[in-house]
């Protein structure tokens, strides 16, 4: 079968993106949904604090969600859920299947890539201990709450302080469960303050920086844990060991975009993000094979996702018209306390104003977020503080853009103020 | 007195926050004026939203999250909590549906926040 | 007619069993876990040993080398994934050769094909991965890998098809003459009687047999971690590859899977607990930095997950095979350490062939060596994967979006014969939750297709038996 553009995907990227190509022009459109409603990782995420920046009103997940499903029924656009894609290559054959419509093989002419991320497992910070049950990832633990209304424990610890965690440890609470402590390895959380406010302080939940779990003991189901603090290394220090009883212990270490098909693809990808590398129409480097929010990188607040996706979205239905830009490519730079650039490069002819979205290393105060064109400053902002856990947009108007797209070596970067 | 972390942005801020003249709070700590009118705002009344699920019977999911339709006061969060032990609303549902009306006398409802339809026989 | 019990589920009771229904018995298998392969099978290395390690005229020696000719026939038989990759035995120093050269000549005394010594240069041509520091290696064609508990649950199924009645979560107390026969006493107070008793133990194959056997024997735990790399860094090495042994053992290896992951371990280290499951910070840091030796490019980015396996080293050194003595109807295997998965196939005939001798088995004429596993919709075909989902729509849905494992696999898992109980068992037989996300997404929907397969309630499935229960109870 033959389709004009594939999206994988039917959380809020997939959503945004698939009403975006439907405004742009492009009719022949098919999301393809895994689980076996629309709407993603928000359908579980019931808290509110959704849509401030798109609606300019706090909603909760699922009602976030709701919204951008409506668009894309409105539109009629198609869509199949209970179906996973099971490889694509790079000339845009998709394959997947569901139960009731068995095998099927689409030939896209554009694919937009919107499958989210999934979570660190315990596995991947090398956690010693027992592996009993009880050790779940924070977002296991959403959704076998809100979901499936199941209770996965009922005394719990948290390691990491990202915001699924600290959104777990109100959630558990309010269900009965007694969190006792959430344990952050960094000396600062990666979650936002007012998730630490309200999900925590609310609830007198000790959270104890720099510290780190080190062993999980018991058989069959958890029965404590033993923390300890870290140095600045981030090596458990000996002697500072303390053991928690508890039979739950959540994990909230981390997401990483969930890039399985664009490998298969040869799509790409960035050391640094975990996501495709793309130019300013969020197309890969694999022609016609767009990516857009969780799966390129990871975001703080969904309304990004959103935004994000919807500009994949339309540009995917200016490559199928023929019509995306093209040329020479510029390299924008990630330097000083900057990690990460997204897109990694900007396209020469392209005409729109420039959006960068960015993540810095460490947490800097007092600091002027630059862009710099072959050594000449362009854009500068100046921020109170600026940390890892929050994601920073930078757009840069037509000159601006211009200035960058003419350049030949283009970087974002942090500078002090001078005084 | 009272010490907290200001959410207005993400400087989060230790505010100190003295209350011993109730006619004149006075907050310190703050960066700027949103601190001063967070640290007050939550010295006199804090107020939250408070989100959940309940069951759902003969729909097309298990659970149905809601929401207080407007925030409440944070010390009675529990005893909202408590009016949602046990129950069951029937299937089909609409976000913005009333599960709970006027909670703890506030006028404030348990409001559904998803769309749950009827299961297909 | 005959009754045979065997007392251990792992892949020596279970090869046992297997071998043992080529006869005309009645045959238990009895196992405290609540599935096969729980002990030492499923946690260890996956190596199908060349038998250049053992100590010439050895059991350990003869059955890892019959042993391992056997594979090729049986893992077609049995259907479960086994390859010979070949290995190598790495040696970091010129001042040892000699020790690569007594592996040798050890190896050729033992009836080894093909072993070689190359230059380390060769072993870089066909293992670009490996350390520069790596000076020469014993090269051994004939090894191989598999995995221990598809093996394991392969002879399982085939045995149960042939007759053999598996019974779990039964724990055996102690073993009582009961004139030329024996009584197996188990915790529960249940008592089987048999003609035959084959202890197949384990770590507790010491404890077992000297409830009532008057030579004695002790198992020592022996610890090993591990660590797996996902499937990403499986372009790291196809080969084995050994470092030289010392005293403790094999030394640290770098080893695919046959899934296309890597591991690297055990550890090495004496303990007292046989139930003891957890890593430990030390012993992952050993694992990974020996590791290293092997290969200084690992990181530990693509590590997936961490484990404990624990070895039934007995004091006599070799494997103890054979009638326990005293005229007692006891068949013992133990102290089955490494390289005892390799021999596994060879031990089994042997204590099938002693055991049906001993008590004048006929043959089952009914025998039917071939086990069918589960179609493993991973590894289709584009066009075998259309055809199954036709044949059954289950086969369309994807459970675990990481090993790509339907509905369909994991239905089937829970009800063929021997079939899985809980998430590990699942996990055991069709790979679900065995990926990079070690279960994050998809062990609620596995737990329900198990609640529902099974009629049992969401809050009694379990991760690996009684008191591993998942979720602890309904949000009210």
């Amino acid at each position: 079968m033959e389709k004009n553009l594939i999206i994988i995907g039917g959380g809020p990227a997939g959503l945004a993106a698939a009403k975006s190509a439907y405004d742009a022009g492009e009719r022949d459109i098919l999301i393809l949904e895994r689980e076996d409603r629309l709407g993603g990782i928000l359908n579980q995420c019931i808290h509110n604090g959704f849509g401030l920046h798109t609606f300019k009103e706090e909603l909760t997940g699922p009602e976030y969600a709701a919204r951008y499903i409506k668009e894309v029924l409105d539109r009629k656009i198609e869509y199949k859920t209970g179906t996973t894609v099971l490889s694509i290559d790079k000339n845009k054959r998709v394959t997947c299947a569901s139960e009731s419509e068995g095998l099927m093989v689409y030939e896209a002419k554009a694919v937009i890539l919107a499958c989210g991320c999934r979570e660190r497992p315990r596995g991947a910070i090398n956690i010693a201990g027992c592996r009993a049950a009880g050790i779940f990832s924070a977002g296991t633990a959403q959704k076998l709450i809100n979901i499936d209304g199941y209770m996965p424990g009922k005394e719990v610890v948290i390691l990491g302080s990202g915001d699924i965690g600290l959104i777990m440890a109100r959630r558990m609470t309010f269900q009965g469960a007694k969190v006792k402590a959430v344990v952050e390895l960094m000396p600062y959380s990666s979650g936002l303050n007012r998730n630490i406010v309200q999900c925590l302080n609310d609830f007198d939940i000790p959270l104890m920086f720099s510290h780190t779990v080190v062993d999980i003991k018991g058989k069959g189901r958890v029965s404590s844990v033993v923390i300890a603090a870290v140095d600045e290394k981030l090596n458990p220090i000996k002697g500072t060991e303390q053991e928690i009883k508890c039979d739950t212990l959540l994990l909230s270490v981390g997401l990483l975009p969930e890039n399985e098909l664009s490998r298969m693809a040869d799509v790409n990808l960035s050391p640094v993000t975990g996501g495709a590398v793309v130019d300013d129409d969020m197309m890969t480097e694999t022609d016609g094979i767009f990516a857009c929010g969780n799966v390129l990188h990871v975001h703080d607040l969904v309304d990004f996702v959103s935004e994000e996706s919807e500009w994949a979205g339309a540009r995917a239905a200016a490559y199928i018209r023929g019509e995306k830009a093209k040329g020479e490519k510029v390299a924008i730079g990630a330097e000083g306390g900057v990690r990460y650039v997204v897109p990694q490069y900007a396209l020469r002819d392209g005409e729109e104003n420039l959006k960068l979205r960015m993540r810095v290393g460490n947490v800097y105060k007092n600091v002027r977020l630059c862009v710099v064109c072959d050594g000449e400053e362009v854009y500068s902002k100046r921020c109170m503080i600026v940390t890892p856990g929050e994601m920073e947009t930078v757009s840069l108007n037509e000159k601006q853009t211009r200035a960058l797209k003419n350049c030949k070596k283009a970087t974002v970067c942090l500078k002090a103020v001078e005084k | 007195m009272k010490e907290m972390i200001c959410i207005c942005c993400p400087m989060g801020c230790r505010l100190t926050v003295d209350d011993s003249d109730p006619g004149n709070i006075k907050v310190s700590g703050n960066t700027c004026p949103r601190g001063a009118k967070y640290g007050k705002d939550e010295m006199i009344c804090p107020k939250r939203m408070v989100t959940s699920v309940v069951r759902v019977e003969g729909g097309d999911a298990a659970m149905l999250s809601v929401k207080t339709s407007d925030s409440i006061e944070k010390a009675r969060i529990f005893d909202a909590l408590a009016l949602l032990k046990g129950v069951t609303v029937k299937a089909p549902v609409k976000i913005g549906d009333v599960v709970v009306a006027d909670v703890l006398g506030t006028g404030v409802d348990f409001i559904a926040t998803k769309d749950v339809a009827a299961r297909a026989k | 007619m005959k009754k045979i019990v065997i007392i251990g589920a792992g892949v020596i009771g279970c090869s046992v069993a297997r071998e043992l229904s080529r006869y005309e018995a009645e045959i238990i298998v009895l196992e405290r876990e609540n599935d096969v392969a729980c002990g030492t099978t499923k946690a260890n290395s996956g190596v199908v040993h060349g038998g250049f390690d053992a100590k010439p005229h050895t059991y350990k020696a003869w059955f890892n080398v019959r042993g391992n000719e056997m594979f090729d026939k049986l893992s077609k038989e049995l259907d479960f994934p086994f390859r010979r990759n070949g290995a190598y035995v790495l040696c970091f120093d010129d001042t040892k050769w000699d020790g690569l050269k007594k592996l040798y000549d050890q190896g050729i005394e033992n009836g080894v094909k093909g072993l070689k010594v190359v230059t380390g240069d060769e072993v870089r041509q066909r293992e670009p991965y490996v350390s520069e520091d790596v000076k020469g290696a014993l090269w051994c064609p004939s090894s191989g890998i598999v995995s221990p508990y598809e093996m394991t649950i392969a002879y399982a199924e085939n045995a149960a098809a042939n007759g053999v009645k598996f019974v779990f979560e039964k724990t055996v107390d102690r073993l009582e003459r009961d004139g030329e026969r024996l009584k197996v006493v188990c915790m529960d107070g249940d008592v089987y009687e048999a003609d035959a008793v084959v202890n197949a133990a384990g770590l507790y194959s010491d404890e077992l047999n000297n409830t009532v056997a008057s030579k004695k024997y002790k198992i020592v735990p022996r610890k090993g971690e591990y660590m797996l790399l996902d499937k990403t860094s499986g372009y790291l090495t196809s080969t084995t590859l050994f470092q030289l042994p010392t005293a403790m053992g094999k030394g640290i290896l770098v080893v695919p899977s046959v899934h296309g992951n890597i591991l690297l371990g055990p550890t090495a280290v004496d303990i007292e607990d046989k139930d003891c499951k957890v890593t430990t910070y030390d012993g992952l840091a050993e694992a990974f930095d020996k590791a290293r030796i092997t290969m200084p490019s690992l990181t530990k980015k693509t590590v997936i997950t961490q484990f404990t396996g624990l070895r039934a080293h007995a004091d006599a050194g070799d494997f103890v095979v054979g009638w326990a003595g005293d005229d007692l109807p006891l068949y013992n295997l133990i102290g089955i350490e490494s390289p005892g998965l390799t021999a596994a196939p060879a031990l089994a005939v042997q204590a099938a062939e002693d055991v049906a001798d001993y008590t004048a088995l006929a043959f089952n004429k009914n025998f039917d060596p071939i086990r069918k596993g589960i179609p493993c919709f991973a590894t289709m075909t584009e066009k075998e994967r259309a055809e199954i989902i036709k044949k059954n729509p289950l086969y369309g849905r994807i459970v675990c979006r990481c090993e790509v494992v339907t509905e369909g696999e994991i239905v089937d898992s829970i009800n063929r014969p021997v079939g899985a109980k809980d998430l590990d068992g699942v996990k055991r037989r069709t790979r679900a939750g065995m990926g990079r996300c070690q279960s994050g997404f998809c062990s609620e929907r596995v737990m329900e297709i198990i609640a529902r397969e099974r009629g049992i309630d969401m809050t009694e499935v379990t991760k690996s038996g009684k008191g591993s229960e998942i979720v602890v109870g309904r949000v009210e």
